[in-house]
């Protein structure tokens, strides 16, 4: 029963391929612009029986989260600080209102100059690219917390640790995780587009290889792969956020 | 009244002071030579090269390049998006089709895009635009669809029970009221806009300002690769203001 749900909510996707399947074997469009889909499946397959899906999909992961992870333990810390200093906001606002909104790949040549061509510079890029959302948002959450809470911990003699352990970090924790939703692909777009740059190994890099060698299969099986990941961090991501939120309305409707 | 006002551009100026702050800090790394002149370029000389790069005319044509597909795919975007993310809250069998199709394509980085752009369309103009098109479609779908579903349905019952046709409803209450949301959807979609175009420009393109940063910094002159960097920058920052100031005015009718 659920299968079959699933195939009907399914179907458009399924019509999708049926077209593109049939309208390459007719060869109504030329392969190279549109290779059939079961090229580009055997393409996939023979990808990850011979461990290049795996060590490209696990190069750009380590780039990605590696990335990812120094923006969140960087950026969350300061957006509690730039909540909660005046100085501090002073002086970081308006650098986060120019930083927020400017396309973070442009500093990559600047990254290259600094940190070489190899994971650093990479890893680098990825943290520039996603710790403004993670600030903007750790900075919204932590002065989103309701006073009241605040008022009634302190008065009732809770030290400023506890405040911060027991009442700002689970009050703005929803804020914090959707910072950190939205900094995760930006993660892996910025660390595909990186690798896209510098070529060299890497889920990017391979299907930059592949565009640069009119390899069109390599191109949609690197899309393909890319579309995989992305899903599967995405996916992880929700999870984490319905575990770590158990307590919270949001998933206890009533 | 102008004294108030020059009150608020005193004030804006303080705002931002912390620019400033940093500007100088730069020259005077470079200046005291904590920082080597190859790693960063003083600052007082990407100023010299910007002002060179302004009057070659050289920024200008290529901003204009960059901006000019950027938005003709932006537009094309907002158009197509607003009206299936439209369709998908209003008429079911849109939303039938249209929703696994998006979920799918949701979590796709649009970065992996950009070699099957150039597969199909190349080096030129089109290549871009269309990718920056993909990349800000699904955004401008999925704000409108999440913004009109969020109208609270009392609204178009009551506007519907008071005699207003379909149309009206649409025009007169969905519209509006999912507005808010709509326009903060669109305000990421000028930031992928942004991204989108330079990072096609920086793998595919032969001009833009993209294309510059990357061919600078492989020529190795790094105050012109420093001075595009900023201005590419800035163009993002006043592009974020002014659709601020723009959705300030457009939602003024609320509370």
């Amino acid at each position: 029963m659920g299968v079959l749900r699933l195939v009907l909510r399914m179907s458009p996707v399924l019509a999708l391929l049926a077209i593109w399947y049939i309208a390459t074997s007719l060869g109504m469009i030329k392969p190279f612009l549109l290779p059939a889909p079961q090229t580009v499946a055997m393409r996939l397959w023979r990808d990850i029986a011979t461990g290049q899906f795996a060590l490209n999909a696990g190069l750009t992961m380590y780039r990605a989260l590696m990335g990812f992870a120094i923006a969140c333990l960087i950026g969350v810390p300061a957006g509690m600080l730039i909540a909660s200093d005046r100085t501090v906001r002073w002086f970081c606002e308006p650098l986060i209102s120019v930083g927020f909104p400017m396309p973070k790949i442009a500093f990559l040549p600047v990254f290259m100059l600094w940190f070489g061509v190899y994971d650093l510079s990479k890893i680098v890029m990825v943290s520039f690219a996603a710790i403004f959302t993670v600030v903007a948002a750790a900075e919204a959450g932590t002065r989103g917390v309701d006073r009241v809470l605040l008022w009634s911990a302190r008065s009732m003699g809770a030290s400023r640790a506890a405040v911060f352990w027991d009442v700002i970090l689970p009050a703005a924790m929803p804020q914090f995780l959707t910072g950190i939703q939205i900094a995760l692909p930006v993660s892996l777009i910025t660390a595909v587009a990186a690798e896209m740059l510098m070529g060299g190994a890497g889920l990017g890099g391979a299907m930059l290889a592949a565009g640069n060698y009119a390899d069109s299969p390599g191109v949609f099986a690197g899309i393909v792969e890319t579309s995989l990941v992305g899903l599967l961090a995405v996916g992880g991501m929700t999870q984490l956020r319905r575990r770590l939120l158990r307590w919270h309305p949001e998933f206890n409707p009533r | 009244m102008t004294a108030a006002r020059i009150d608020r551009i005193i004030a804006g100026m303080i705002g931002y002071l912390p620019l400033v702050i940093l500007a100088l800090i730069w020259e005077a790394t470079t200046r005291l030579g904590l920082v080597s002149p190859r790693m960063l370029p003083r600052f007082s000389d990407v100023l010299g090269a910007f002002l060179d790069l302004l009057q070659s005319g050289e920024l200008l044509t290529n901003a204009i390049a960059s901006l000019r597909r950027a938005l003709i795919g932006f537009a094309i975007a907002v158009c197509t998006g607003t009206t299936l993310g439209a369709g998908m809250a209003l008429v079911p069998w849109i939303r039938a089709a249209l929703d696994p199709i998006v979920q799918i394509f949701y979590p796709l980085p649009k970065s992996a895009l950009i070699p099957l752009v150039l597969v199909w369309f190349g080096l030129g103009d089109t290549s871009k635009t269309f990718l920056v098109f993909l990349g800000c479609l699904l955004p401008m779908i999925l704000s409108t669809y999440n913004g009109m579903r969020g109208v609270d349905p009392l609204l178009a019952w009551s506007a519907r029970s008071l005699g207003a046709s379909r149309f009206d409803v649409v025009r007169e209450i969905m519209l509006p009221a999912a507005l808010p949301q709509i326009l903060t959807g669109l305000r990421t979609t000028i930031a992928f806009m942004f991204l989108l175009m330079v990072s096609s420009e920086l793998v595919i393109a032969t001009n833009g300002l993209g294309y510059m940063i990357g061919a600078f910094g492989d020529q190795g002159s790094y105050p012109a690769m420093f001075a595009t960097i900023l201005v590419v920058t800035a163009l993002g920052f006043a592009a974020d203001r002014a659709f601020l100031a723009l959705t300030d005015h457009l939602l003024r009718w609320r509370a």
